[in-house]
């Protein structure tokens, strides 16, 4: 199945997109959602300020989800939902979007990510702590295998990890203690629900024939999503790999005989920690050879590819972008014999030996997940692992031993074509759209049947407060959708119930960095800085807005007290209400924010706002995917300095703060509000 | 650039250390005298000062101190003084979270401020430190009655670093509630025992290594002990049963032992904070806190002159005594000066 990632603006504008790509022959639907969405707040919510229609299309309410499947006929496609911590609402919105079709629910195809661990560890968009999560995925797993059958529920994800950092073997190891806590959840869900039939006595701890049956159907409806580097031998290796722990699983843990159930299924994005900002064209190769390692061997092949776009590191890629990477694809699958051959690797020593050297290690580190208690339990764990990992990569990249082409070596270009013309070589986000949108869900507020909508919720809240979970939360969340709440109202209802939460970061945990002359180096200019302070310097370090990429900002955090520097690291999620109180209160002497979701033209002048009206006069720098042009308007507004993909060497980031820093202190430095 | 002398609002800590080198006006008294009257925007700057060692900033240091001192002030300072220790994952601050919520949100009787000093362990290699305690902190930011503050430990081992002893002090002139908290167990209640009026350690349902501390003296008892994560119900049960049992036999003092749960609904945080205050009305204040700025004092003396200076005073003992004769309103910063002269006429 060929799809490229997309959706964006307003429901409408990606309706239209959609049926454009399903005429160029696309054969299923990716549907991207924006951060509030993801995060479950409505477009008039302070935080979903600056993000509305950025990343994905905003999906507030079931008039949405209509528009946004108009004229594509439901029970014919296959729908690929980037969703998870509001996978249970959308598939509701998506199946009311259906009834109004006259399609029956039984008949809908698609899937659903619904991976709450990885969001945890790697994505942010998390909106309940973790137990209710898992409860919500495993209502969602048990009423879709009885009512949505056809429906993929959950598609663990591997994919951001590698993003996060994740070696070989931490993807592996840690995406199969993921599928073992949701399969375990499941089971429970599923016995509890499925052994006690109307009027039979409950059989206490004997799994029904029935419940048997639908977790080996469960287990045969996981998919997973992984990600697929550069090194492809290796990263075939690994699949491969995964196939074999996937059957063992199936059959040891979970009584699955059936050879098609035991099957490995995946669908692949291919990396994009490793695209970069420099010589971007480059990316193009680096993406086609990515994709061989998830088609060379048959019996590792994967079922859906999606290949970014080579110039996703610089901002949102244009349909031509989108349309680029949809015929690497093809070009793979038609015109190469890749797919006419059986497996080619079958009886390599050498890949059979790269493969058990990966199984035996991802055995291991599964052993330690399961030692924390599983996965859930071990998320601190498992994300101060990918912190390091991270952490080990980036500074291979530094000195050199791991080398990227056009980034640390070969790095003279010809002035290209194709970044040089006059629209900057991205698309933007016209800003008009989150006003647009805020009126459209008050206007969706006021017409709608309130009364109808209170009680649903009121329902729906009856039953999450149930803390033994007899009922299945699918069912008030579907009566929500129709009555016509909306994402944010659904997600609050939840919130009140459950509590909110905040992931570990991870940077606390983080070994220090082994000290190499460069570091030692930095750890002189800072100490020579907290001298002329008077106390050690201090870096606030956070993410404002909902998006929640964090590793970069993780990687500064740890690096700025390797340095030696007092670091508040404050995470994801952060008004700029609350970025200008902790500065305040913290006394820092720098503020570094990051931010990727393209949301910067909005946040970075508001937090600078909220610092003047709090009378915080101190440099902030800012991290992320910001184009070329954005840079100057953000100087403007008085950021100190702006750093991109392309500043990759941390070290040198750091250098240039302590000398922001010290040109502050110095008084003779350009004031807080000028620029670097 | 702003102004960085008192504006009655929240003012930039960083100009604040500007305008304090470029003019050697008595910032640090200025700001000691807007903290006594309960000024609470003039904490952050005054934090900063505390934290400094630059030596213009220790004068001005020093002048602040003096200004909030008991002599100045006309006895201790209100403010409550609750030291929050226990391991790492105990669930410190989800309570602390829960606490705040009540302290700023009282069902019934008065709203109280708020300053919390969250004391993270450094990082001994580099002497960078990662301080992320506020994050998991739940506030209002645009409540100006509370004031979260992260600091590094400093350079001992388990230690408050001298600044977060001075800054409890200093916070306690203005705010009603200081909260230091630390991380740790075994070392950290002692350490924090010298500062705090009140001790509380946080440990999870099922934590055999406190029991084993308390029953090994390890660990110093605290005045209250909080048992979290009560929504476990059984082996939170068991736990306060078997510390309480540990401490009957003891039978040092009488520590509280109390199951909170955090999680909504929050459950005991009612029950802890009537603790807190029958904790606190039982304990002699001026006594505890008189005998923490000696303590403090010596600590401080030692870190500066180690033990060559321990000798010229005549050793621990003699060092002690002196300090014992000395105004009972002196602060911790003045003690050290007197052991300081003495040693320079000896």
């Amino acid at each position: 199945m060929m799809r490229t990632y997309a959706g964006h603006s307003t429901a409408e504008a990606s309706n239209e997109l959609y049926r454009r790509n399903i005429a160029k022959g696309q054969t299923g639907l990716s549907v991207a959602f924006d951060l509030p969405t993801q995060t479950g707040y409505d477009p008039d919510d302070e935080l979903a300020r600056g993000e509305v229609g950025k990343v994905g299309v905003p999906v507030v309410h079931r008039g949405d989800m209509a528009a946004l499947m108009d004229g594509i006929p439901l029970g014919e496609m296959n729908t690929s939902m980037t969703i998870n911590a509001t996978a249970a609402w959308l598939l509701a919105l998506y199946i009311v979007a259906a009834e109004d079709q006259g399609v029956a629910q039984e008949r809908l195809q698609g899937t659903t990510q619904n991976d709450i661990i990885k969001e945890f560890l790697a994505r942010g968009t998390y909106a309940f702590p973790p137990a209710p999560s898992m409860r919500l995925i495993a209502d969602m797993i048990a009423y879709t295998v009885e009512h949505v059958p056809k429906w993929n529920p959950i598609n663990i994800c591997s994919y951001h990890l590698q993003e996060a950092g994740a070696t070989p073997v931490q993807e592996i190891a840690y995406a199969m203690s993921n599928a073992i806590a949701v399969l375990d959840a499941t089971r429970e869900r599923l016995e509890s629900t499925q052994s006690t039939p109307p009027g039979t006595a409950p059989r206490a701890g004997q799994p029904s024939d029935r419940a048997q049956e639908l977790m080996a159907e469960v287990f045969g409806r996981i998919s997973f999503f992984v990600n697929a580097g550069v090194r492809f031998v290796e990263e075939h290796a690994k699949l491969r790999a995964m196939g074999i722990i996937w059957e063992e699983l199936g059959r040891e843990r979970y009584g699955v005989s059936d050879e098609r159930r035991l099957r490995f299924r995946y669908g692949v994005q291919v990396n994009s920690l490793g695209l970069t900002e420099a010589q971007p064209e480059n990316n193009v190769q680096r993406i086609v050879l990515e994709a061989l390692a998830v088609t060379l061997g048959r019996d590792a092949r994967a079922r859906a590819i999606q290949l970014p776009a080579w110039n996703e590191a610089l901002g949102l890629p244009r349909p031509w972008d989108q349309q680029w990477s949809l015929r690497i694809q093809q070009v793979l699958a038609y015109e190469t014999d890749i797919l006419e051959y059986p497996d080619i690797f079958e009886g390599s020593k050498v890949m059979e030996g790269l493969v058990d050297e990966l199984l035996e290690g991802a055995r291991a580190e599964m052993a330690v997940v399961a030692e924390h208690g599983g996965a859930v339990q071990a998320v601190p764990y498992m994300k101060a692992a990918l912190v390091d990992s991270h952490r080990a990569r980036i500074q291979r990249i530094e000195s050199g031993e791991q080398v990227v082409v056009g980034q640390n070596r070969f790095t003279e270009t010809e002035v290209s074509p194709l970044t040089d013309n006059a629209d900057g070589g991205i698309l933007v986000v016209d800003p008009a759209v989150e006003a647009e949108q805020i009126a459209a869900v008050r206007k969706w507020r006021a017409e709608r049947d309130q009364q109808a909508v209170d009680l649903a919720l009121a329902e729906l809240a009856r039953i999450a407060a149930d803390e033994q979970g007899t009922e299945n939360l699918m069912v008030p969340t579907i009566a929500a959708a129709r009555a016509g709440a909306t994402t944010g109202e659904w997600a609050r209802a939840l919130r009140e119930v459950f509590g909110s939460y905040r992931a570990p970061t991870g940077v606390g945990e983080a070994s220090a960095a082994p000290g190499d002359h460069e570091l030692s180096q930095l750890r002189e200019e800072v100490a020579g800085l907290a001298e002329k302070l008077g106390r050690r310097p201090k870096i606030l370090v956070g993410k404002p807005g909902l998006d929640g990429h964090s590793n970069g900002a993780e990687q500064i955090a740890v690096r700025a007290r390797d340095a030696g520097m007092d670091v508040v690291y404050e995470g994801i999620r952060l008004t700029p209400a609350q970025i200008a109180a902790s500065a305040l209160q913290e006394g820092v002497h720098v503020i570094g924010l990051s931010i990727l979701s393209g949301s910067h033209r909005e946040l970075i002048p508001a937090v600078i706002g909220a610092l003047h009206d709090a009378e915080v006069d101190v440099p902030v720098v800012v991290g992320g995917i910001i184009p070329e042009q954005d840079v100057a308007q953000l100087k403007q507004a008085g950021v100190a300095a702006v750093y991109t993909p392309k500043d990759f060497d941390i070290s040198r980031i750091m250098h240039d703060i302590v000398g922001i820093v010290g040109a502050e202190c110095n008084g003779h430095g350009p004031s807080a509000n000028g620029s670097a | 650039m702003s102004d960085g002398i008192p504006t009655g609002s929240g003012e930039s800590p960083i100009s604040a250390e500007k305008e304090d080198r470029q003019h050697r006006g008595s910032v640090g008294a200025a700001l000691g005298k807007r903290l006594r009257e309960r000024d609470l925007s003039a904490a952050p700057a005054a934090l900063n000062l505390l934290e400094s060692s630059a030596a213009d900033d220790r004068e001005q240091a020093a002048l602040l101190l003096r200004e909030v001192s008991p002599a100045a002030l006309g006895g201790e300072a209100k403010g409550h003084i609750v030291g929050v220790t226990g391991p790492p994952g105990a669930g410190k601050s989800t309570l602390l979270s829960a606490l705040l919520h009540a302290w700023r949100d009282p069902v019934d009787g008065e709203r109280k401020s708020v300053a919390m000093l969250a004391v993270d362990p450094s990082s001994k290699r580099s002497g960078g430190s990662l301080l992320g305690d506020r994050a998991r902190i739940d506030f209002d930011p645009s409540d100006r009655g509370v004031l979260i503050r992260s600091t590094a430990a400093g350079e001992r081992l388990g230690g408050l670093a001298a600044a977060t002893r001075a800054a409890a002090q200093t916070l306690a002139a203005a705010f009603d509630v200081v909260v230091i908290e630390t991380v740790g167990v075994g070392q950290a209640e002692t350490e924090i025992s010298d500062v705090a009026d009140t001790v509380v350690v946080v440990v999870q349902p099922g934590s055999g290594d406190v029991l084993q501390f308390l029953k090994s003296g390890i660990m110093e008892t605290p005045d209250v002990l909080v048992v979290t994560k009560a929504d476990l119900g059984q082996i939170a049960m068991a736990t306060r049963r078997d510390l309480s049992a540990a401490l009957r036999s003891l039978g040092t003092k009488a520590t509280r032992v109390l199951g909170v749960s955090s999680l909504p609904p929050p459950e005991g945080i009612d029950e802890l904070l009537l603790a807190l205050e029958e904790q606190r009305a039982s304990t002699d204040i001026p006594a505890r806190r008189l005998r923490a700025r000696r303590s403090g004092a010596l600590l401080d003396f030692v870190a500066e002159y180690g033990k060559r200076g321990l000798r010229a005073l005549g050793g621990r003992h003699a060092a002690e005594r002196l300090l014992e004769q000395q105004d009972s309103t002196l602060d911790a910063q003045a003690l050290v000066g007197v052991l300081e002269a003495t040693v320079s006429e000896a």
